[in-house]
């Protein structure tokens, strides 16, 4: 019965996040830029126009007006995109694929490198491999990852022509309307670099995390008396130690998803990746204004689903964390 | 706490401290006296000339004495711009940790030192907004602001923007780490003496509590200002940061970032190698400082 009441607590959590974010989409539309404009051109004489803005309801008071954006917002729509004269939700969702494969890509590289990473750092603090990832691990922080994704451009894309440096590659529609890269060789070639790119500074991060967390649960009573009881070190080290690395990992991971978005934007920058980051760059410079609110509530609304999620993944691995309304 | 004395010598017996202590020493140098020995002024359009662009560095073939490391598309000397650019990524660097050190310690400080709802509340609300992330919150209110104001216009408050923003986006970190120093000084007897004899708790606050919690600030600092000139190079980057006119490392590596391809690499070279020697070497400082005056914060969790 906790989890449902936990659930229904962060339900309303969510619910105010994306209240106030419709409230910062909605002033960005009465603010920013004047529909009229983008619907009749500057030749309408002024009487004219003060019909149409009442026609329009613009010069209704606020609340009508938030009233009227929010319900059309909860039905799907949140305006038309000025440049591509198409729904706004639509532009952005058909971005939607190539963003998220992108994230898929990244953090599977991500996984398969930090935990073995870490994990053996800790294990094997003094032998020179160790030092070697610290050393780099300190460099690749410092490094901003539109730097790296230049960097991994040129070198495999322009120099030694390796792997493809631009675009998505061959597509697969899949039945549903998403578009997939990750069915043809060619679309998963074009993946690799900007995957690197966008893992490459989560990963230094991750890496000293674990092997810091590892560090510590290595040296704790219960490890010892694991290793005490005889258990074989592979237990103790990847079973008994590396569960208890496991929570502060989730935790960074769920603080570090708003960052992971904004780095899709510049990742996709580089390598001219067809995801809503670019559309969303291109949308403000064409000072498309309903595009750039329909980013900014899908772009919201998946940080609250994942965080959702990440708050969720931490109460399920963490015995000792009582889900909140719990009582012991 | 540790004595001046010690203190440096630490720092002399740390090769790594000295080599960041360098590049940092040498970088702010060139920053700072650039009007006086760069030899261009990037600013000053009558110094710059079309038919100088696009020049590689002096030694290659092509090149020209007077530009050692090339030209830009503009016909500005690449050196010269990154002694001007390292000097505006170090203002909003500084500027934007001033900001985030002022907000952040005083809420830091009321938080800890009040506690109750207050406390809560302004916990809470740090909560929300690390888990926000400065960059998205930086790239979204700019974009607000480049789409509302006319070119010109955010060409003259970019600067202003870029501190303010990633000055308030980050207060968190700062009054966390104020805060669970409050916690920690708060029920010491000195405190109980300052308030006894009847002191304010603003004066408890400011000027019993606050310089027993500054060791681990200055600890912070050096490595938000690494944080800070990172953000502002991505944002920069974007075209969202610096106007090309008067460029931060982040804008010369994006208007040096399409001719990479074409063969002109140094337009953008030269700039992200001295972007990444001084993050690098703040965050190498960042981390010297910490193991000497406080080995129990570490990085990664806050």
């Amino acid at each position: 019965m906790h989890i449902l009441a936990f659930l229904i607590r962060r339900a309303i959590q969510a619910v105010i996040v994306m209240f106030v974010i419709s409230l910062i989409g909605f002033s960005i539309q009465d603010n920013l830029g004047d529909p009229l404009r983008e619907l009749v051109g500057q030749s309408v004489s002024e009487a004219e126009r003060q019909n149409l803005r009442d026609e329009l309801g613009l010069n209704d008071p606020f609340l009508v007006q938030y009233g009227r954006f929010l319900g059309n917002a909860l039905q799907g729509d949140l305006g038309t995109s000025y440049f591509f004269k198409r729904p706004a939700l639509d532009v952005i969702l058909d971005k939607f694929p190539a963003t998220f494969e992108l994230v898929l890509g990244a953090t599977f590289i991500f996984l398969a490198l930090s935990i073995p990473g870490g994990i053996y750092c800790a294990i094997n603090r003094e032998k020179f491999i160790a030092k070697f990832i610290m050393t780099g691990s300190i460099i690749g922080i410092s490094v901003p990852v539109f730097l790296t994704a230049i960097f991994l451009v040129w070198a495999f894309g322009v120099e030694l022509k390796w792997l493809p440096a631009f675009g998505r590659g061959d597509t697969v529609t899949l039945p549903w309307g998403w578009d997939t890269g990750l069915l043809t060789f060619d679309g998963i070639l074009h993946l690799i670099l900007p995957s690197i790119a966008l893992s490459s500074i989560m990963l230094p991060l991750f890496i000293r995390l674990i092997r810091a967390e590892m560090m510590e649960a290595m040296g704790t009573d219960y490890v010892r008396f694991a290793k005490a009881k005889g258990l074989s070190t592979a237990r103790v080290r990847y079973v008994h130690a590396f569960r208890n690395t496991l929570l502060p990992v989730v935790t960074v991971g769920g603080l570090m998803i708003g960052t992971l978005i904004a780095y899709t934007i510049l990742t996709e920058t580089v390598f001219q990746w067809p995801g809503m980051g670019f559309l969303f760059l291109e949308a403000v410079n064409r000072v498309d204004t309903p595009l750039i609110i329909a980013y900014i509530i899908v772009v919201g609304l998946i940080f609250v689903v994942v965080n959702t999620l990440v708050d969720f993944i931490y109460t399920l691995i963490n015995p000792m964390v009582k889900l909140p309304g719990a009582k012991s | 706490m540790i004595t001046w004395r010690g203190f440096l010598r630490r720092f002399l017996a740390d090769p790594v401290a000295i080599g960041a202590g360098i590049v940092l020493l040498v970088l702010v140098l060139m920053a700072v006296l650039a009007p006086l020995i760069a030899p261009q002024n990037p600013y000053d359009l009558l110094q710059l000339d079309i038919m100088d662009s696009e020049m590689p560095p002096s030694w290659r073939p092509g090149g020209d004495d007077r530009f050692l490391l090339g030209t830009d598309a503009q016909g500005r000397g690449v050196l010269s711009t990154i002694m001007y650019g390292t000097g505006i990524s170090l203002i909003i660097g500084i500027g934007a940790v001033i900001v985030q050190g002022i907000l952040g310690v005083t809420l830091g400080l009321i938080a800890g030192y009040k506690g109750g709802w207050i406390d809560s509340f302004l916990m809470r609300l740090a909560d929300i907004q690390m888990s926000l992330s400065t960059l998205m919150i930086a790239i979204i209110v700019l974009a607000l602001f480049q789409a509302a104001f006319d070119a010109n216009v955010y060409a003259d408050y970019a600067i202003f923007m870029l501190i303010l923003i990633i000055g308030i986006a980050e207060w968190p970190k700062f009054a966390r780490t104020v805060r669970s120093s409050v916690l920690g000084e708060k029920n010491k007897e000195y405190v109980d003496a300052a308030r006894v004899i009847g002191l304010p708790p603003r004066k408890v606050m400011w000027g019993h509590i606050l310089p027993n919690t500054l060791t681990p600030v200055l600890v912070i600092s050096t490595i938000q200002v690494a944080e800070a000139i990172m953000t502002e190079a991505a944002l920069s980057f974007l075209g969202l940061g610096m106007p090309v006119d008067r460029p931060s490392l982040g804008s010369l590596i994006r208007s040096g970032f399409e001719f990479v391809f074409s063969g002109q690499y140094w337009i953008t070279f030269y700039p992200a190698l001295v972007l990444i020697a001084l993050i690098l070497a703040l965050n190498l400082l960042g981390d010297w400082l910490r193991d000497v005056l406080n080995p129990k914060l570490r990085r990664g969790e806050d």
